[in-house]
């Protein structure tokens, strides 16, 4: 097997294998059959909230809270709670659906999204891969200001996408 | 001597959990605090913290802040603000100085240093220009008085502060054009290094600045690639158009009240450089004088404010304010939420780091 590429401490982020490599993302099938969420913390830091925030149980991070996040597929059901809840914004939740894929994900900047915006959906390094286009965008209070859009794009690019490009403010 | 309050100096993230502690017990407590606000630097800590439940992790740190703040109004403490202390003697006289007129004396029963850390410096020609700056000068101007000290900003240093700040400077409205670092491997969690990542910003790794440039203020900046001693590299200069510089390159802890009080200290890279020795309960060589917090080595807000509790309840405890099994329930819950922070690949080091400070401490 090929060691993936490691450019997590070199360039800021992990790439695709390093996170395949950590088992926390779902595979094109599983994105496919229904709405998964994505958890992009592969360093053991003492960080829970993502457990706490789950009114499921999906999530487990237990004793000590350095160990990684667990998620348990089918107890999730893709609520969402846990994407404001996680303070490395981290957490996305992804689907294809034919055509189409969907992406709800964190979002701290102004100005905010409006449903209709038309976006570009940018990777991990903050490349453009896709246009894309909001069609929802979240503020409720317990979010506690961390917004969480969904925006739709092109589903060949559902495993690179992980957010959109800032505009000027 | 039971009339003699305890004074803590300081009212950041330790010295209110330690003011907290003491009210709560029933000890005569009074805090000071040079700024005209309390809190430290938690206030300028808009994004949500890590930790667990307890340790209000998922809280904005602001909001942490406010919290401890309605606690200590709550309880009465005695909080003086504007009021710096500028000495303390062997018999526990505090010598503070009101709004920079006024001074006086304070005969504390115990005494809680909580001055936190100073960030660090790095010279390299052009360093005195206008736009450059540390990075937590810049987290107070963007987030305290709401100015936007630049729109193009290179960090120097991928620690957590420099990643922080950098995320906050966008989210301000400002531009970060890079982030370097000298080590081969960038410092803060990945999780913060990747929200600027997928903004777009470049990280340079094995790179420093060579020199900043402009007329009135700076204009530019001039980084370079480093070999495996940190020597530069020929040729691989780049200039970049700045007009803001975040030095993020460590904190020292503030020992200067410590050493005044004739506690003695130790040298840990790990956390910061030099700092006083402590025992498990936070309590300095100098037995009625204790350290918590950055000054206690450079950590983080959410193990500044356990360590302010450890202390209060400690002193507290030693006043005659709490019975012996209530200062070890206490003493021992505070620790267990304190070595839930120091684990990870993170927490790892500075566990080790203060366990040498600890086993130092018992060996003199």
């Amino acid at each position: 097997m090929n060691v993936p590429e490691r450019t997590l401490k070199t360039k800021g982020a992990p790439s695709l294998g390093e996170l395949e490599a950590a088992g926390m993302l779902p595979g094109l099938e599983d994105l496919k059959a229904r709405a998964c969420l994505c958890i992009e913390c592969v360093e053991e830091i003492p960080c829970n909230p993502c457990e706490t925030s789950c009114p499921r149980g999906a999530i487990r991070v237990g004793s000590p809270i350095t160990n990684l996040p667990a998620l348990d597929r089918d107890k999730c059901t893709a609520c969402g709670l846990c994407i404001p809840a996680c303070p490395g914004i981290a957490i996305t939740i992804k689907r294809v659906e034919g055509e189409k894929a969907t992406i709800r994900f964190p979002w701290e900047y102004l100005p905010r999204p409006e449903a209709g915006d038309e976006v570009r959906m940018v990777d991990r390094l903050g490349r453009v891969v896709c246009p894309g286009r909001v069609t929802g965008v979240n503020e409720a209070a317990r979010n506690d200001r961390t917004a969480v859009v969904t925006a739709e794009f092109a589903s060949e690019h559902v495993l690179s996408v992980v957010s959109m490009q800032r505009g000027p403010r | 001597m039971a009339d003699k309050p305890v004074v803590v100096v300081g009212a950041g993230p330790a010295g209110l959990c330690a003011a907290i502690e003491l009210k709560k017990a029933g000890a005569p407590v009074v805090l000071l605090d040079e700024n005209d606000k309390p809190g430290g630097q938690l206030f300028k800590q808009i994004h949500k913290f890590f930790g667990s439940r307890e340790h209000k992790a998922g809280t904005r740190g602001f909001d942490i802040g406010t919290g401890l703040l309605d606690e200590s109004l709550r309880l009465g403490i005695d909080v003086r603000l504007k009021t710096e202390v500028v000495g303390v003697d062997p018999g526990l006289r505090v010598w503070a100085v009101e709004d920079r007129g006024r001074s006086y004396l304070l005969e504390a029963s115990r005494l809680v240093i909580a001055t936190g850390a100073t960030e660090n410096a790095l010279s390299f020609p052009g360093w005195t220009l206008p736009g450059v700056m540390t990075a937590g000068c810049a987290q107070t101007l963007v987030n305290v008085y709401r100015v936007l000290p630049g729109k193009r900003v290179l960090i120097i240093g991928s620690g957590n502060v420099g990643v922080i700040v950098g995320y906050q400077l966008m989210q301000a409205g400002a531009e970060v054009v890079g982030v370097v670092e000298a080590a081969p491997t960038l410092g803060g969690y990945g999780v913060h290094t990747a929200k600027l990542a997928r903004a777009g910003v470049p990280f340079h790794v094995r790179t420093t600045v060579a020199r900043a440039e402009g007329g009135e203020s700076l204009e530019r900046a001039t980084i370079v690639g480093l070999d495996d001693s940190f020597k530069p590299l020929p040729g691989t200069e780049r200039t970049l158009e700045v007009d803001t510089i975040c030095l993020a390159v460590g904190l020292t802890p503030s020992v200067e009240l410590p050493s005044l009080a004739g506690c003695a200290t130790t040298y840990v890279p790990e956390l910061g450089g030099r700092m006083p020795l402590h025992d498990e309960y936070m309590r300095s060589s100098v037995e009625e004088v204790y350290v918590v917090g950055d000054t206690a080595g450079v950590e983080e807000a959410s193990t500044a404010m356990e360590e302010g509790r450890l202390a209060g309840i400690h002193a507290a405890w030693s006043l005659g304010y709490l019975d012996d099994a209530a200062m070890e329930a206490g003493a021992a819950e505070t620790r267990r939420r304190l070595d839930a922070l120091r684990q990870g690949v993170f927490g790892k080091k500075r566990f080790d780091a203060k366990s040498r400070v600890l086993e130092e401490s018992h060996n003199r």
